[in-house]
Formats: C-alpha cells, sequence, structure tokens
C-alpha cells in the first residue's frame, strides 16, 4: 500500500465539500439516531437521494458518517427512556437506564460514545489492514467462486440469527425476484416488465429503499398506539469524567468487544444490533461480577457499545471486497457505490484505490469527530428527545417524495415509495424481516450474472460448480449454515432419546 | 394486519405459480441453453417450496390463530384515518404534481398531515409553508432537481 495513494486519498477528504457533508451527516445522523422509531437504516435511506448528486467519495462519506453517529446516538434515549433510539442499541438500553436512575447518566452516556469511538477506530483498522490483501486473494475468484460466495452470503443473512428462517427466506426471494424486472439479464430480454416502458431498466433502487426503510416507518409511527414518551428534564453533566479509569478497567471488555462486534460485522447477514446481544451475552458470562448485570452495571455497556459501533466497519470489508453486504445498511452502501461506478469487488483496489482509501480516511475521521459531537448532542438530548414528532414525521414523509422524485424525474419514483412502503408495513406486521429484501435486490442480478456464467463454462457438468477448492469450500460451507438448524434439532432428538 | 400462516402461504403459492407461468413464456436465446427464463424460474420454484412450508407450518400451528387478525390500530378510528390519510398524501402528489406543482402538493400534504396528527392548528400554515419552501429549495435551488411548477409557472423562480 503506496503513500502516494494515501495522500491522494487524505487530498479527498480533506476537500471543503467533503468536509461540510460529513459535517452535516454527522449531525442528520446523530439527530436521527436519538429519536426512537428513526433507525441508522432510516438515516440511510434519507440521505440517499441527496447522495445521488455528489461525487463517489462525499456521497459514501455521508453515509458511513450518518450511520457511525446513528448507531452511537441510539444509545441516548436507551439511557434516558429506557427506548433504544436504534435496534443496536437494545441489546443495553435497560442497564443504561437502570445506571441513569441511579443518578450515573453521566458515567452511562460517557461510557456509550467512549466505547463507540474506540470499538469504531478497531473495527476500522482492521478494516484497513484486512481488506487489501483479502481482495488479492479475491481476484483469483471466478464466476464458480462468486456464485458460492453469494448464495453463502445470502443463506447466512437468513438462517443466522434470530425470527422465522423460512420467513426470512422467503423475504429474500421475493427481493431476487425484483431484481429479475427489467431488461438488464444476460439475454437483455424484458422480464416482468407489464410493457410499461419504465420498468425497462428495472425497479429502481433508491424509491425501493426509501418506501422500504422511510415510509413504512412513517406508516407505523401514524399507526402507533403507544402514548407518546416523556422525558423528564435531567441536567447532564462531564460525561468524559472518569472515562480513562472505565478503559483502564475494562480493557479486556473493550478489546474483546470490538474484536467480536468486527467479526460479527464481517459475517454477512450480521450486523450491529447482533454484536451488541452477542457481546452483551458474553460480557456476563465471563464477568467476575454477573450477579451485577440488570442492575445498572456498567461493564456489559462497555463491551457492547464497543461491539456496535466496530460491527459497522466490519460489514464493509465484505462489502468492499466482495460486494456481499453484511447488513442492510451495507446492502444500501452497495446500491450507492454501484450508482457512483465505483463497483464493489476486488478490483476496486486496482482501479480506484484512493476513492476505496479516501472511504477508510472517513471511517478514522467519523470515529474521531464523534468524540465532540457526541458530546454535544448529549448536551442537546432533552430538546432533541422533545422534539415535535408530530411536525419531523409529515416533514420527512414530504422529504421522501421529493427524494424519489429527484432519481426518477417523474412521478414513479413516489408510486414505488409507496407500494414498497405499503408491502414493507404488511411483511413487517406478518413477520416478515425486511432487510433479506434489500440484500437480495442488491444482488439479485450480480447472483444471476455468475450463475449464468458458470452454468454456460460448465457447459451442463454441474460438478464444475463443486471441483475448484475454493468454490467447494465455500459450497460446503453454505450447506453447513443451511442444514445447520435440521443437524442441531437430530442432536437434541439424539441426545434426548 | 396479521394474515394466517395458511392464508399468507397461499398468497405467496400463487404469486409464485404466475411467475413461474410469465416466465415460461420468456423465449430461447438461439444457441445456449441457459434462456432469461430459467433464474426466476428457479426463484419461483423455491418460492413455491416456502410457500408449501409455510402453509404446513400453519396447519400444524397448535394455538389457535384467527384467519385475519386486525391491528389494535385498525380498531382506533383515528389511526385507522391517519394511516389512510398518509397513504392519500402519496396518492394525491402522484395525481395532481404535475397540475398544481410541487409547492401548492407539499403544502397541502404538510397541512393534512398536520392538522391529523393534531399540530396546533395556529402553527399549521406557517409550518407547511415554510418548510415546503425549505425543502424545495434545498433539492430545486441546491441539487437542481426539476421539481414541477404546475399552475405557479409563471410566478416560477
Amino acid at each position: 500500500m503506496s503513500v502516494a495513494v494515501w495522500m491522494a486519498a487524505l487530498d479527498l477528504v480533506l476537500d471543503a465539500q467533503v468536509l461540510i457533508v460529513i459535517l452535516g451527516a454527522a449531525i442528520f445522523g446523530l439527530v436521527i439516531g436519538c429519536i426512537p422509531g428513526l433507525t441508522a437504516t432510516m438515516a440511510t435511506a434519507l440521505l440517499v437521494p441527496l447522495t445521488f448528486f455528489m461525487p463517489p467519495v462525499p456521497a459514501v462519506a455521508a453515509i458511513v458518517t450518518a450511520t457511525a453517529m446513528a448507531i452511537f446516538s441510539g444509545d441516548i434515549p436507551g439511557a434516558l427512556l429506557r427506548i433504544p433510539g436504534t435496534p443496536a442499541s437494545a441489546a443495553y438500553a435497560n442497564e443504561a437506564y437502570l445506571m441513569t436512575t441511579k443518578g450515573q447518566a453521566e458515567l452511562a452516556l460517557g461510557t456509550c460514545l467512549v466505547f463507540s469511538a474506540i470499538g469504531g477506530l478497531f473495527g476500522t483498522v482492521v478494516l484497513i489492514l484486512f481488506s487489501p490483501s483479502l481482495a488479492e486473494f479475491a481476484l483469483q475468484f471466478s464466476s464458480f467462486e462468486y456464485f458460492w460466495l453469494m448464495i453463502l452470503g445470502l443463506s447466512a443473512a437468513v438462517f443466522v440469527g434470530s425470527g422465522s428462517r423460512l420467513k426470512g427466506s422467503i423475504s429474500l426471494l421475493i427481493g431476487l425476484l425484483i431484481a429479475c424486472v427489467g431488461m438488464e439479464n444476460p439475454a437483455a430480454h424484458p422480464r416482468f416488465t407489464f410493457s410499461l416502458p419504465e420498468l425497462m431498466s428495472g425497479i429502481e433502487l433508491i424509491p425501493m429503499m426509501v418506501g422500504l426503510f422511510a415510509v413504512s416507518e412513517l406508516l407505523r409511527y401514524v399507526t402507533d398506539m403507544a402514548p407518546p414518551p416523556v422525558v423528564v428534564a435531567t441536567k447532564i453533566g462531564n460525561i468524559f469524567g472518569g472515562m480513562w479509569r472505565l478503559i483502564k478497567t475494562y480493557p479486556l471488555q473493550l478489546l474483546r468487544g470490538s474484536a467480536l462486534g468486527t467479526l460479527i460485522g464481517i459475517q454477512p447477514g450480521a450486523g450491529a444490533d447482533m454484536a451488541a446481544w452477542i457481546s452483551y451475552a458474553t460480557s456476563k458470562k465471563f464477568s467476575k461480577e454477573p450477579e451485577k448485570f440488570g442492575t445498572g452495571h456498567v461493564e456489559g455497556i462497555a463491551e457492547s457499545g464497543a461491539a456496535n459501533n466496530s460491527a459497522l466497519a466490519g460489514a464493509w470489508i465484505p462489502a468492499i471486497v466482495f460486494g456481499i453486504p453484511g447488513d442492510s445498511i451495507t446492502a444500501i452502501a452497495i446500491g450507492v457505490l454501484y450508482l457512483k461506478n465505483m463497483n464493489p469487488g476486488p478490483t476496486i483496489f486496482i482501479n480506484n484505490p484512493q476513492n476505496i482509501y479516501a472511504i477508510f480516511l472517513v471511517f478514522m475521521l467519523a470515529n474521531l469527530i464523534m468524540l465532540p459531537l457526541g458530546w454535544l448532542i448529549v448536551k442537546l438530548a432533552t430538546k432533541v428527545l422533545n422534539v415535535a414528532r408530530n411536525i419531523l414525521m409529515p416533514t420527512i414523509l414530504l422529504f421522501c417524495i421529493v427524494g424519489a422524485f429527484a432519481v426518477t424525474n417523474s412521478s414513479l419514483g413516489v408510486i414505488l415509495i409507496l407500494c414498497f412502503g405499503v408491502i414493507a408495513f404488511v411483511m413487517e406486521e406478518n413477520g416478515f424481516p425486511i432487510a433479506p429484501v434489500i440484500l437480495g435486490a442488491v444482488l439479485g442480478k450480480m447472483l444471476e450474472e455468475n450463475l449464468v456464467t458458470s452454468l454456460i463454462k460448465s457447459d451442463g457438468d454441474a460438478l464444475l460448480f463443486f471441483t475448484r477448492p475454493i468454490a467447494m469450500w465455500l459450497a460446503a460451507a453454505t450447506l453447513i449454515i443451511v442444514t445447520w438448524p435440521v443437524l442441531k434439532r437430530a442432536r437434541r432428538v439424539i441426545d434426548s432419546g | 394486519m396479521k394474515l394466517h400462516d395458511t392464508l399468507s402461504g397461499l398468497a405467496l403459492l400463487l404469486l409464485a405459480l404466475l411467475i413461474g407461468w410469465n416466465a415460461s413464456g420468456f423465449p430461447e436465446v438461439p444457441g445456449q441453453q441457459i434462456g432469461p427464463a430459467v433464474f426466476p424460474k428457479a426463484l419461483a420454484a423455491l418460492l413455491a417450496l416456502c410457500a408449501v412450508l409455510l402453509i404446513l407450518r400453519g396447519r400444524q400451528a397448535t394455538t389457535e390463530q384467527a384467519w385475519v387478525q386486525l391491528g389494535a390500530w385498525l380498531q382506533s378510528p383515528l389511526h385507522r384515518r391517519n394511516f389512510l390519510i398518509t397513504l392519500a398524501c402519496l396518492v394525491f402528489y402522484v395525481l395532481a404534481s404535475d397540475f398544481l406543482g410541487f409547492l401548492l402538493c407539499g403544502i397541502a400534504i404538510l397541512s393534512v398531515m398536520f392538522y391529523a396528527l393534531a399540530v396546533r392548528p395556529s402553527r399549521i400554515a406557517p409550518l407547511a409553508v415554510g418548510l415546503t419552501l425549505l425543502i424545495h429549495t434545498l433539492f430545486y435551488k441546491g441539487l437542481r432537481v426539476p421539481l414541477p411548477w404546475g399552475v405557479l409557472s409563471p410566478i416560477q423562480w
């Protein structure tokens, strides 16, 4: 990795326009993450129409910064209201709230902030060290390996984690079928276009994302029967007090949370929320004082707070190197990379290294400015939490409309956000997860291309899918993931009887 | 609104069959055995399989579940109304934006939504106008998105 590339990347990031975008995205992410019901994924979806008009580096910088900030600031309502601002904060919202009731709001929020930033930096270092060499290795991949890699990623997204695997699979298939619409397929034959010329180029990803992640959230807001949360005005003092002592008390927890978070992030389909849950459980298991967990104890917050932010960076490793998203945020980001002609994949390190290193630098910068900006948002937290949501939500609706229109320059975009908003709302009410839909829609075209190329190359010989060594390992890993639940059940039956 | 798994499964099975039937009409590529129908057909087959599994699971469910279980919000007239208003605002924009233009549509949508969500009446008009102008400036001037002017074309700025 040459110094010249890093200098070129630094040049790209230290541009006034990029820095303003980063600052704006940071504030946007902090505010959205802080408001319960508005998630980091929604922040990303709302940003995408704006990034449509930006050059590649600021476009990706906006997404990286906003999500890192949103994942941290989701901890704020968790600590003050016991309502996690984003799902990634849910694991320890109760613990942080209990600390607040004990008069330790400063310590809880300070831990969330400082350990988030350190976790994020840890994940970024792994991203920087690991992805170029992984990309070099991936250069040997042919369509067979890519086919299996995508199948592995998609099945991991559905089969690993909580929720119904069957319903997750259905969501994924729906996403893949959405990707079939249009004539951008290997045979260039228009499919499922209902003879509409607008659908020839396929279903636009941006309005689809806005519909799935923002409009559906608005519909959930207007149908929410729960009374609005009451914010008790609390004066929050110095949140950085005692942080150095805390880092010295829990160095192992910090390292373990960051490392585990990064690993979970790398794994496709598991994002920041799962990293936080698993890290919280790990922390409790290995703690010297597990009985204190659940009573307002800081240890678990430190470990899982670091984990969810490191997972964010980890998720970018498969996204950049293979073009396979680690979670729904990177799925949206991959869509943006394609739009910006920065097609992810190992060759991005050869064709556009300065752009990728610029993204790495943005990760660093985002986690560093998180400290002062995070301090500021905590100071303003009671005001942000009291923001009139009945004014904010309609404004977001209008923003969604304009964003969708801006991308398509026609009302088709608005029709798409309406349809996908309703689809996502109904799906979630019935327990079908939304994230696999976007994973399928983003990866569908590439999956088909690699499948068709492989089928043509193999000329009817299915064995070729398994004979190349790496392809064989990937296929075996997929098989294990898909059959794991069956194997586990079989073992339980044998054990019990 | 929660549908019984059997019902969702039946709907998905129907969807899979429709997709498969539609895909079987795709032409072959001369000289190649892999046509445009292969991938969607494979997906439709997998979807059909999942749908059948969902139906079976619905049939095996031990707890009694209603065929259609209305969510609590569907029984509250206020929330039902707000849900419909939100959808109606989007439909309204699709139908009226070319004629009325973005500004009038935006003001109308925000006013209706603010009213529905019980924003103080004296604040509705200034907020709706101010926020619409703000979004308009950001996208029309800042990002040069050609938002429609509609009937306001003569005073376009």
